[in-house]
């Protein structure tokens, strides 16, 4: 980066990373979003395997003219709009009001070292 | 319904004409939003990240703008008018992906980064080779992607204008009229980067999405009216008209296509993996998708654009399943390809027999035919103008500045070579267009995004996630993802050995699939791990920072 941190602030920056509270907040993201990446990739693999290899599953039909294949490709967008949804409602309780309290003690500090201009 | 061709004798000049009114009403409010852009453009944040000032429903109107091109708009519903069930496929992985940006990319990219991916890739790394790396791999994919559009482009003006071989418009044949496109396309997006950055590059986007929501939104409501909102009816007519029959709404008609050879069949069907691992995973690693993050003020409206952008994206490749069996079941798989093998025809084709038969007969269907050529021309601009801003700026930041300059380099100068790379890129895509356009390069797409699944996302995602990684992964995974996926692709029967090939004269192929994601996205991972482990270097100082930074927002441009 262009931007220079003394070494003061480096140090900071290592006691955050150590802390508690850091902990915590690294511990609500990486819970929710390596699982949830894993689901859904799951999920969407699922659904192109059996786009490949299970045609006579895929071309059942459920209703009239549409079929399991047409049902699951919906289901993925769903599945899609669902996630986003639930990550926004899940980042606003358990992440945002952790990363704002770390990043407010941490701008406290900054009185010594000039925030970075933009 | 009867059968409707694109170039109806009647409709023809009245199309034409309509078409390039309206879209030049579309060029003159762009370039009026671009000239008062270049007012408010001061400082190299305006330039290359807009100020920073968009809002979330801007910017997520703006990445779906920047993300849903012809490729995805004529590309998919054409898919699906002939081939059915398998062109959803292809919608599915290109929303899905988003998935990736918003839960794993997005907001870190935001909270660490400045203008560029390679802010986030060289943050805790030695500058100059990490973002030498980032700025090849950035302009690689960029423009293997502009190459696409802009071929596209000039393809499309002969159909959607009804130029046909033996007939003249203002003068130029369907040769020329192609080249005439190609050119006028690139200069006006070097025009919308040079002059208007970010800001103006970002308006133009937002533009060109609520116009192309608008009008697939018409187009789906006048398909879903004809069937009275039955869609098994609308499905039931679209595979009979497609010639296909059931075959046509269920899966292996295009990808995975079962034949009398296990072999084939095998590798069809691995091909169609690949694309859909390469789909998912190339979207968060695309730079120019990368730096619209940028453009707001802080992580959390990153976030908000980012669900925008999946709501309005979704939406569309939904409208886009109706268009597609809406354009097989009213205007008819033969009447389709009669107009063009691809397809990319179906949905305008479909705008004009709409437009006969709910908008007043022929004018009607001039009219909706007019209106579609338009946007889908507005499309082709928004993308190709973020594609070389994408570009610009990494060669201006990270190659210019950093490299060069070593980080000694002046905004006002910067930005100056950033408007400078614009032209430079530009020229050369114009150049590369020109000479491409009588090949197939319709593959070039997908590669950008296995490149950008195979080199980009590994470093990204390593960069932010793994603390052990070092300048050395970081350039392994770019240059060994990068290498795999142009290699691989090089070496196979898209570019040589196929009837559909780049080169279909030639046969130099031994890599049996088209799409290189299953294998070079592996090994893009693999190479970064490698990379890493045989450093010494370990920057646990750094990291803390950038993990830090990332996950607070502390310390954000």
């Amino acid at each position: 980066m262009t931007t220079e941190v003394p070494s003061s602030s480096t140090e900071r920056y290592r006691t955050v990373q150590e802390s508690e509270e850091f902990g915590r907040l690294r511990h609500a993201v990486r819970s929710f979003v390596f699982p949830m990446t894993v689901a859904f990739f799951l999920w969407y693999a699922l659904y192109v395997l059996l786009s490949a290899y299970a045609r006579g599953f895929m071309s059942a039909k459920v209703v009239g003219n549409i079929n399991v294949a047409l049902i699951f490709g919906l289901l993925q967008f769903v599945s899609t709009f669902l996630i986003a949804w639930y990550y926004s409602r899940y980042a606003a309780r358990k992440i945002d009001p952790l990363a704002e309290k770390i990043h407010g003690e941490l701008s406290a500090g900054d009185t010594t070292d000039k925030k970075v201009e933009d | 319904m009867q059968s409707h061709t694109l170039a109806a004798e009647v409709s023809t000049s009245t199309s034409r004409g309509l078409t390039i009114t309206l879209f030049l009403i579309f060029v003159a409010i762009t370039l009026a939003i671009t000239i008062w852009a270049s007012r408010q453009t001061k400082t190299a944040t305006d330039f290359y990240a807009g100020g920073r000032q968009f809002s979330g429903f801007q910017n997520g109107m703006a990445i779906g703008g920047d993300y849903m091109s012809a490729a995805s708009f004529l590309g998919i519903a054409g898919l699906i008018a002939l081939y059915g069930y398998d062109g959803f496929l292809y919608s599915i992985g290109f929303l899905v992906a988003w998935l990736v940006a918003l839960l794993l990319v997005a907001e870190y990219l935001r909270n660490s980064g400045r203008y560029t991916m390679a802010d986030v890739l060289a943050f805790r790394m030695r500058q100059r080779p990490v973002r030498t790396a980032a700025s090849v791999s950035t302009i690689v994919v960029s423009i293997f992607y502009l190459i696409a559009q802009m071929v596209g482009a000039g393809a499309l003006v002969s159909l959607l204008l009804g130029i046909k071989p033996d007939t003249t418009f203002l003068g130029m044949d369907a040769g020329t009229a192609k080249v005439a496109t190609i050119i006028l396309v690139g200069a006006l997006m070097i025009v919308y980067v040079i002059v208007g950055g970010m800001k103006g590059t970002t308006y133009v986007q937002i533009v060109k999405a609520f116009m192309l929501m608008t009008g697939a939104l018409l187009m789906t409501i006048l398909v879903l009216a004809h069937y009275k909102f039955n869609l098994s009816q609308l499905l039931g007519d679209a595979a009979q008209q497609s010639g296909k029959g059931d075959a046509f709404l269920e899966p292996g008609l295009r990808y995975g296509i079962e034949s009398a050879s296990a072999s084939a069949t095998f590798y069809s069907k691995m091909d169609l993996l690949s694309l859909g691992i390469a789909l998912v995973l190339g979207t968060a690693g695309l730079p120019h998708i990368l730096t619209r993050f940028y453009t707001v003020p802080t992580s959390k409206i990153a976030r908000k654009s980012v669900l925008w952008a999946i709501g309005i994206i979704g939406t569309f490749y939904l409208f886009t399943l109706a268009l597609g069996f809406g354009a097989a079941a009213l205007v008819g798989g033969a009447n389709i390809t009669a107009q063009d093998k691809a397809g990319n025809t179906a949905a305008p084709q479909l705008a004009q027999a709409l437009g006969v038969d709910y908008l007043g007969g022929e004018t009607g269907g001039a009219v909706l035919l007019a209106i579609i050529a338009a946007v889908a021309f507005a499309t082709i601009l928004a993308v190709v103008a973020g594609l070389t801003l994408a570009s610009s700026s990494s060669l201006a930041h990270d190659f210019y500045a950093s490299v060069i300059k070593r980080g000694q380099a002046n905004e006002r100068d910067e930005v100056r070579v950033a408007r400078i790379s614009a032209l430079v890129i530009g020229a050369v895509a114009i150049a590369l267009s020109i000479f491409a356009q009588s090949l197939n390069v319709a593959f070039l797409v997908a590669l950008a995004f296995a490149v950008a699944a195979s080199a980009n996302l590994p470093a990204i995602l390593y960069s932010l996630f793994w603390k052990r990684f070092n300048t050395s992964g970081a350039l392994w995974s770019i240059y060994g993802g990068l290498t795999a996926a142009v290699v691989l692709v090089f070496f196979s029967p898209v570019v040589s050995g196929s009837a559909t090939a780049m080169f279909p004269d030639h046969d130099w192929h031994f890599f049996p699939l088209s799409n290189p994601g299953i294998i070079s996205i592996p090994i893009g991972f693999l190479c970064g791990w490698i990379g890493t482990v045989i450093s010494k270097e370990d920057d646990t100082a750094k990291y803390a920072e950038l993990e830090v930074r990332s996950l607070t927002g502390h310390g954000a441009h």
